[in-house]
């Protein structure tokens, strides 16, 4: 293939097809097998400092927010995120873990801009790669499929390309130039579902944003689920499994794991906490009061939900407007 | 005459363009009042496309987020990002609606840094979906305030491609034929760009604003017909249905 264009940023995490396959032959279990255990155990035996995470959906939307504040409370160093996100990611930066990112979004849509990805990335302390948010997913795709990469249409003649590491060809078949997105294989991705069992298979309701790719993208997979159901329940509704059970690795029951941001069909985000974090993120001061208020403060999950309050939890839940 | 807000204006031309648009891919903030907008008053078959998975929502309440469960409350699909990605790839998706800190001549996006890449001025979100978007829908409408330091001659970064150096540039570097940028919403004017060159061209300006003070606003040469028209201001009807029932919480106006 003719090489037309290549982006000129570092590819963070390069793909090995063999090397992922062989991995999933020695670690990925077919064996039903209980993975219940709590977040700190999971963080601490699925991540390591330097590895390479995603994580989904994103900050305000079912997101695994207490596995993101266990790690933050461990201090996991030198890590590389897939960046489409928003206080999951800031969390990470402010707390000084993050080296690189492939980013396509870090911002908080209507409420502005990151504070906390400014600061870093004004300074030059994270290294950043561009991509759009398709081609972030596609590159999931690509190491879901076990290939090294996916021909799309996205990105080219824009410098989100250049400041990639993505590669322009000339398609053999039909001549026209396209865009080769490098397999994104993760070393540990971690999603927040509405129900799962005890061996990990989940079932995720509304949108599935990217939560399919990424779960088969990962090599370890820590699931953190609103509720464990019986595998009966599963076995009822078979089709309803997104991620199974051979993909799963930790399975850590979090109520309202995705505070502050929402669950579909259980409860709402909360605004209130959202831009009480906003306001404390405009300074590096008060960002790092947040983080020793909410995130090193409360010991685990149970903690964090008893400093948010119980009829906080429950008039979020009772905004939600169901189906 | 109602009293109205610049936001409220850019709100009602951009939920005008929706009139006959059958498919539109929605991005955050304006967009998504104007796509509510028009649902709700011009075009109630409208199916608003959001990336993260929703299509065809009922928009009966205001989404503050592209992903959250209001982008499909009582939709025809809850589906994936890849899956929407795709269907745009192919060519399904007729309009995509998109904000930016800068535009150029051709209709280049910027949203991903202000100055240099490395260390920059300002460090802003990034793509998201704004550059599959603009590569991939058939026309892309931008929505943004217009002021010099938007409008300028070249952006910092071409984060979402317009029609980049010209004629034919699209194509050439392989994207797909015949999209590209189609109307650019301000709170001065309604513009397009010009068949031949593909460069910014004035269409209409809004109530109260001359062409002067239009030319004055933009940081580039823009091409200005020999006639130009007068937006409509928001009609009583607009500003009722986009007040009480798109954003009665006023999350945006």
């Amino acid at each position: 293939m003719e090489l037309i264009d290549a982006g000129q940023k570092e590819l963070l995490q390069p793909p090995d097809v063999e090397e992922f396959r062989r991995w999933i032959r020695e670690n990925k279990s077919p064996v039903l097998r209980d993975k219940v255990m709590d977040e700190h155990e999971a963080v601490k035996r699925f991540i390591k400092d330097g590895d390479y995470i995603g994580i989904e959906l994103y900050g305000t939307v079912r997101c695994p927010m207490s596995i993101v504040r266990e790690i933050v409370r461990q201090g996991k160093k030198r890590l590389r995120l897939a960046g489409q996100g928003l206080l999951e990611i800031d969390f990470l930066v402010a707390a000084g873990l993050v080296d690189a990112m492939d980013i396509t979004y870090v911002g908080y849509e209507v409420l502005g801009l990151s504070n906390i990805l400014r600061r870093a990335a004004e300074s030059g302390k994270v290294k950043l790669v561009e991509w759009s948010n398709g081609a972030l997913s596609w590159r999931f795709k690509a190491a879901a499929m076990g290939v090294p990469f996916l021909p799309v249409r996205s990105m080219l003649g824009s410098d989100t390309l250049k400041y990639s590491s993505a590669k322009v060809v000339k398609d053999p078949f039909t001549g026209i130039p396209v865009t080769l997105l490098p397999a994104l294989i993760l070393d540990v991705g971690i999603i927040h579902v509405h129900r799962a069992d005890k061996y990990g298979n989940a079932q995720i309701d509304g949108i599935s944003g990217f939560a399919f790719e990424m779960a088969r993208a990962s090599k370890r997979l820590i699931i953190s689920t609103e509720e464990l159901i019986p595998t009966e329940e599963i076995q009822r509704y078979p089709e309803r499994t997104i991620i199974p059970w051979f993909l799963v690795d930790a399975v850590v029951v979090a109520p309202f794991g995705s505070h502050p941001g929402e669950m579909c069909y259980r409860y709402e985000r909360d605004q209130e906490h959202l831009l009480e974090f906003l306001k404390a993120a405009e300074t590096e001061e008060t960002t790092q009061q947040y983080l020793q208020k909410y995130v090193y403060g409360p010991r685990n999950h149970q903690e964090y939900l008893d400093l948010i309050g119980r009829d906080r939890l429950e008039a979020l839940q009772r905004a939600n407007k169901g189906r | 005459m109602a009293e109205y807000s610049p936001t409220e204006l850019m709100i009602c031309i951009a939920a005008r363009l929706m009139r006959e648009a059958r498919t539109a891919f929605i991005g955050t903030g304006i967009p998504m009042l104007a796509a509510s907008l028009a649902k709700k008053l011009y075009n109630p078959d409208l199916i608003a496309i959001f990336e993260f998975g929703g299509i065809g929502a009922s928009l009966e309440d205001l989404p503050r987020a592209v992903g959250e469960a209001r982008t499909f409350y009582r939709a025809l699909v809850a589906t994936g990002i890849c899956d929407v990605m795709e269907t745009a790839q192919r060519g399904l998706i007729e309009y995509g609606f998109l904000g930016g800190a800068q535009i150029d001549p051709y209709g280049n996006l910027n949203t991903t840094v202000i100055g240099p890449h490395y260390q920059p001025k300002v460090r802003l979100p990034g793509s998201g979906g704004a550059n599959d978007v603009g590569s991939l829908c058939w026309r892309t409408i931008a929505i943004m305030k217009h002021e010099k330091k938007r409008f300028v001659e070249k952006v910092d970064f071409i984060t979402t491609p317009g029609y980049l150096d010209g004629p034919g540039a699209r194509e050439r570097v392989g994207l797909p034929a015949g999209t590209g940028p189609y109307r650019v919403v301000t709170d001065l004017a309604l513009l397009g760009y010009d068949e031949e060159t593909k460069r910014m061209m004035l269409l209409a300006t809004h109530p109260g604003v001359t062409v002067e003070k239009v030319i004055e606003n933009t940081g580039f040469e823009l091409i200005i017909p020999k006639r130009v028209v007068q937006n409509e201001p928001p009609l009583a009807d607009e500003l009722r249905v986009l007040r009480t029932e798109v954003d009665p919480e006023r999350l945006y106006i």
